[in-house]
């Protein structure tokens, strides 16, 4: 994974299944207030993510991740310092 | 909006204890009569759930060289380790510990809380990684805090995941500081260590292993799971305490890595506090000599924990794979687990109420812990009591006991 775009465009395909039908996903849909996700659910779409892009999301990341763009910032971080 | 806010849900809890009539939290021991007996409520009560391995608390020559070093060196040392509170003893049950373990290295801490926070915090900075076991407790995950470095966790002992993890990390898992304990001090199960260190071998990083609840409990000289493993060559730092096994309180850590004497000097938990009391310090050196010279008080702790652990089997209690010390039993609900807490406590046994978010799982658990002090008639006594409840609650159909009765074996994985 590279760009920026290219992240953005696999997150919404494993953010896609979780949203509700016909829900338009952008960068600042909130994962836990637009796709009404509980807690549990969104340790379990993080675990997708996860596997998704083969990373590990730090637990001190966590708190600042709210919306797509947030994740898809993170996973940038996350990119660029393992590479 | 007040700073105060933030405890309502605590203020629920409390409320919802209140209504029926339980203090779980506040309950005070009003003598002590041995390691394994304190009158509570009035009432002449079993302890079974205080960590106290071994039985040393009230060991008679622990208890006299206590006496003498207050005696002779004072209530407390009113200094840091850097500064005026280093004494002789803190120097001499370094070397001791460095000794029994076979390191050249060891540091005293104050509390074993302290000994992780300072040692996890100081080595892992911003910047580093922290690749943790899901159940590592408190004192870890706050040390991670504190130091501000990564923190990535793995399926509780899943070697597998661990591997996972580290392979995702690409070079930066050569300096990831890897961490778990011996033995889980909630549920009481044991790291696959031997998975653990080769996972190491073959990804890189740091492994630090706390012996909080496995010192003296655990391996053929009772220096803990990584003896027992067979891999303390692997384990690059040791974390314990002296607060269980050892009957007083304090932590330390030990270390083959002659760098650990230059980290010393980093510790903040270390560094700020006042260093242990003299009495302290004086009772652990002998406690550590006892446990070394009566291999059997580790024996007679293993013969009770098997007892225990068939005993609740035959009970029908869902008690984890194989025998411990540490015990917890899985209660359906909060509500269920409060009752059957009090009525143990009613009927003369204590044991630990933990619930979530203190648990692993969602459910409640009555954390029991054996000792090598407890006799085996009150190991019975602790079963018997147990049985009891256990017939009462299947006699009432519906009664708030028969739920547990009927819900403990789910397990609480």
């Amino acid at each position: 994974m590279s760009s920026r775009a290219e992240i953005l465009d696999q997150v919404y395909e494993v953010l896609r299944p979780h949203a509700k039908k016909g829900q338009a996903l952008t960068e600042d849909t909130e994962l836990v207030g637009d796709l009404n996700l509980d807690s549990v659910q969104v340790l379990e779409l993080l675990l997708e993510i996860e596997d998704h892009f083969d990373i590990s999301i730090p637990l001190n990341a966590l708190p600042d991740i709210h919306t797509v763009k947030d994740l898809a910032g993170e996973l940038e971080k996350i990119a660029g310092s393992v590479s | 909006m007040s700073l105060f806010d933030k405890f309502q849900g605590i203020a629920s809890v409390r409320r919802d204890l209140d209504e029926l009539g339980i203090v779980p939290f506040g309950v005070v021991t009003e003598r002590l009569l041995s390691a394994t007996e304190g009158i509570v409520n009035g009432r002449r009560t079993i302890l079974a759930g205080t960590n106290n391995y071994l039985g040393l608390t009230f060991h008679p020559e622990c208890i006299e060289t206590a006496r003498a070093a207050v005696l002779e060196e004072g209530t407390g040392t009113t200094g840091s380790r850097m500064a005026n509170g280093t004494y002789a003893g803190h120097e001499a049950l370094e070397q001791e510990l460095a000794d029994f373990f076979g390191c050249g290295q060891a540091i005293v801490f104050s509390t074993g809380y302290q000994a992780n926070l300072g040692m996890i915090a100081t080595l892992a900075g911003p910047g580093d990684v922290v690749v943790l076991d899901a159940d590592c407790h408190a004192s870890i995950y706050d040390a991670c805090r504190l130091g501000g470095c990564d923190v990535i966790r793995f399926r509780h002992n899943d070697a597998q995941d661990l591997e996972k993890r580290l392979r995702r990390l690409g070079e930066r898992a050569q300096n990831a500081l890897i961490v778990v304990e011996g033995l889980y001090s909630m549920q009481g199960d044991q790291a696959p260590l031997r998975d653990i260190a080769a996972v190491k071998r073959r990804r890189g990083g740091y492994l630090l292993v706390d012996e909080a609840h496995s010192l003296g409990m655990l391996g053929a000289n009772g220096r803990g799971a990584a003896e027992a493993a067979g891999v303390e060559q692997e384990v690059d730092f040791i974390v314990g305490t002296f607060s269980k096994s050892l009957g007083a309180i304090g932590g330390y850590c030990v270390s083959h890595r002659p760098e650990l004497e230059l980290v010393r000097y980093a510790i903040r938990p270390y560094i700020f506090t006042a260093s242990p009391s003299p009495s302290v310090i004086a009772s652990v050196r002998v406690a550590l000599r006892v446990m070394r010279a009566h291999p059997e008080l580790r024996e007679r702790l293993w013969e009770n924990a098997r007892r225990l652990y068939h005993g609740f089997r035959e009970l029908g209690y869902d008690t984890g794979p194989e025998p411990s010390p540490v015990l917890a039993l899985a209660m359906p609900g909060r509500e269920q687990a409060l009752r059957m807490w009090n009525a143990l406590l009613e009927n003369g046994v204590y044991v630990n109420l933990v619930l979530p978010p203190a648990t692993p799982s969602h459910y409640p658990l009555l954390r029991c812990s054996v000792s090598a002090a407890h006799t085996p008639e009150q190991v019975e006594r602790i079963l018997g009591t147990f049985a009891a409840l256990r017939r009462r609650a299947s006699a009432v159909h519906d009664g708030p006991l028969s739920a547990e009765a009927n819900a403990v074996s789910g397990g609480a994985g």
